[in-house]
């Protein structure tokens, strides 16, 4: 099976969509790159090439893990399969 | 294409050449062009030096908005940038012109240090025209001259190589950044000298990066020209800075903070640890290695600097399709988005757009990414020269005086 999103870290709690766009209720095959494994997940939301997915269900507060590191917080609910991005996370710095 | 003998070293998929074809210059620094520049001290005095490029075929001028009234710390890094640019190996001889002899005569000075031709003009109590008369009769002996010498085989150290990311996307972060990262990895060791920047890009990630000092003293050294930049950022933000970092484009890529945009900026240096912090535009010193400078994570701010640093070829990994480039230093775009290169790839030197359909690995993108480094070095032209591309964007640190 072609590979839908890419993972970073064993960590993390974000996949990147590596084809033009998945869309709601795809099954997709995810990779993992730290240690070459792969999981899968059933979209909720429709999203473009370069975005985010949710691997698990996040609540406010939440920190988003990507490349293992603290890359910003959850400011609004966000459920499994779902698009992450400017409208429900936001940086910790500045 | 590399007929040159290989070293033992052996990368991924092949043996990375030993040599390249450059232009040995009169202070043993080896240029990847053999350009002829026609340098403005100030503003005021773009209008000639763009008058004698247009007179004398085959010379640049390198126009730029400042140079008045400057004083302090933004004076010196205004002379150091000039001084820099004159003297960067791609560089095969300089014609400076300004409005006053003071300031013209102290960046050719500075410039005549590499042993390279250099003169300069200046204006009051000439006029433009006399002025443009004059060094065109020197650009012309100039560039005749420089139109002689030859390529011949130099060693791959006597590379320097600046990295720079743009408009970056998610796929800059999975993919271009990395394979730049994999190239560093192969070429540290073969002796070539190396630099990143982009001081505020790193936010989020500045405590990982700051692991990477090769001493404590570098460590320490980075970790107080970041705070110090990200002290000025919080003192004149206004907002949550949310509609400059990341940028629109960074966005609408995917990236959704500055912290999720500094670990992909981060990428490009693979494995390797800096020697040095270096300030805006200023030449290392303490040899071989990686190199952590101090600048604007604007572009062409960015390349302007790090090219008045001696940096003589430049790796410029983008996600949505950045299109900068350099009048004195080779520009090669890379990228890892598949519509970006179906969009605009007139502006794409090296496709590693195979990494994200699984289809390359990242020391196969490193190898590719060495191959078209080294046919730039050897005079092949960035689709940025042929595009036309050459912003030259000085840096200015504060108000005039």
């Amino acid at each position: 099976m072609a590979t839908d999103i890419i993972i970073h870290d064993q960590k993390d709690n974000v996949g990147v969509v590596v084809i033009e766009k998945i869309t709601p209720k795809q099954d997709c095959s995810c990779w993992i790159m730290e240690n070459d494994s792969t999981v899968n997940i059933q979209s909720v939301d429709e999203i473009p090439l370069g975005h985010k997915i949710a691997m698990s269900d996040l609540k406010e507060g939440d920190t988003i893990l990507k490349y293992g590191h603290d890359i910003g917080k959850v400011v609004k609910s966000i459920k499994k399969g779902e698009h992450v991005h400017v409208h429900n996370v936001k940086t910790k710095k500045w | 294409m590399f007929m040159f003998t290989t070293s033992k070293q052996k990368s991924g998929n092949m043996e990375i050449p030993k040599s390249f074809l450059g232009y040995k210059r009169e202070n043993g620094r080896t240029g990847t062009r053999n350009h002829v520049i026609i340098l403005p001290v100030d503003d005021i005095s773009n209008a000639c030096a763009e008058a004698v490029a247009n007179n004398i075929k085959g010379t640049i001028a390198l126009p730029h908005s400042y140079g008045r009234l400057q004083f302090g710390a933004d004076l010196e890094l205004h002379f150091r940038t000039m001084i820099g640019t004159g003297s960067n190996p791609n560089v095969a001889a300089v014609i400076v012109i300004g409005i006053e002899p003071k300031w013209t005569k102290k960046i050719v000075d500075g410039i005549a240090k590499t042993g390279k031709p250099v003169e300069g003009f200046h204006i009051e109590r000439t006029g433009d025209i006399g002025t443009v008369m004059k060094a065109s009769k020197k650009a012309q002996e100039f560039v005749m001259w420089a139109s002689e010498k030859q390529r011949e085989e130099c060693p791959i150290s006597d590379l320097w190589i600046s990295v720079k990311c743009g408009e970056s996307d998610t796929t800059s972060g999975l993919a271009a950044n990395p394979t730049v990262g994999n190239l560093m990895d192969k070429l540290e060791p073969l002796g070539v000298h190396l630099c990143f920047g982009e001081t505020s890009e790193l936010t989020g990630a500045e405590k990982v990066c700051a692991t990477r000092g090769a001493t404590k003293e570098a460590s320490d050294k980075f970790m107080r020209t970041w705070s110090s930049y990200n002290d000025f950022i919080l003192k004149e933000a206004t907002d949550d800075l949310s509609e400059s970092q990341p940028t629109a484009g960074n966005i609408a890529g995917g990236l959704t903070t500055i912290e999720e945009k500094a670990f992909g900026n981060f990428q490009k240096i693979g494995n390797c640890k800096f020697v040095d912090v270096l300030e805006p535009a200023e030449e290392p010193k303490k040899g071989k290695g990686l190199y952590f400078m101090d600048t604007s994570s604007a572009a062409a701010e960015c390349v302007t600097l790090q090219a008045a640093a001696g940096f003589n070829i430049h790796l410029f990994p983008t996600g949505q399709g950045n299109i900068v480039g350099n009048p004195i230093e080779p520009v090669v775009k890379l990228t890892a988005n598949p519509l970006t290169v179906k969009g605009m790839g007139e502006h794409i030197d090296c496709d590693v757009s195979k990494i994200l359909s699984r289809e390359m690995n990242m020391s196969e993108a490193g190898d590719k990414l060495i191959e078209t480094t080294l046919r730039v070095a050897n005079g092949r032209l960035t689709c940025a020269e042929a595009l036309g591309h050459r912003e030259f964007v000085m840096t200015k640190l504060y108000r005039s005086a």
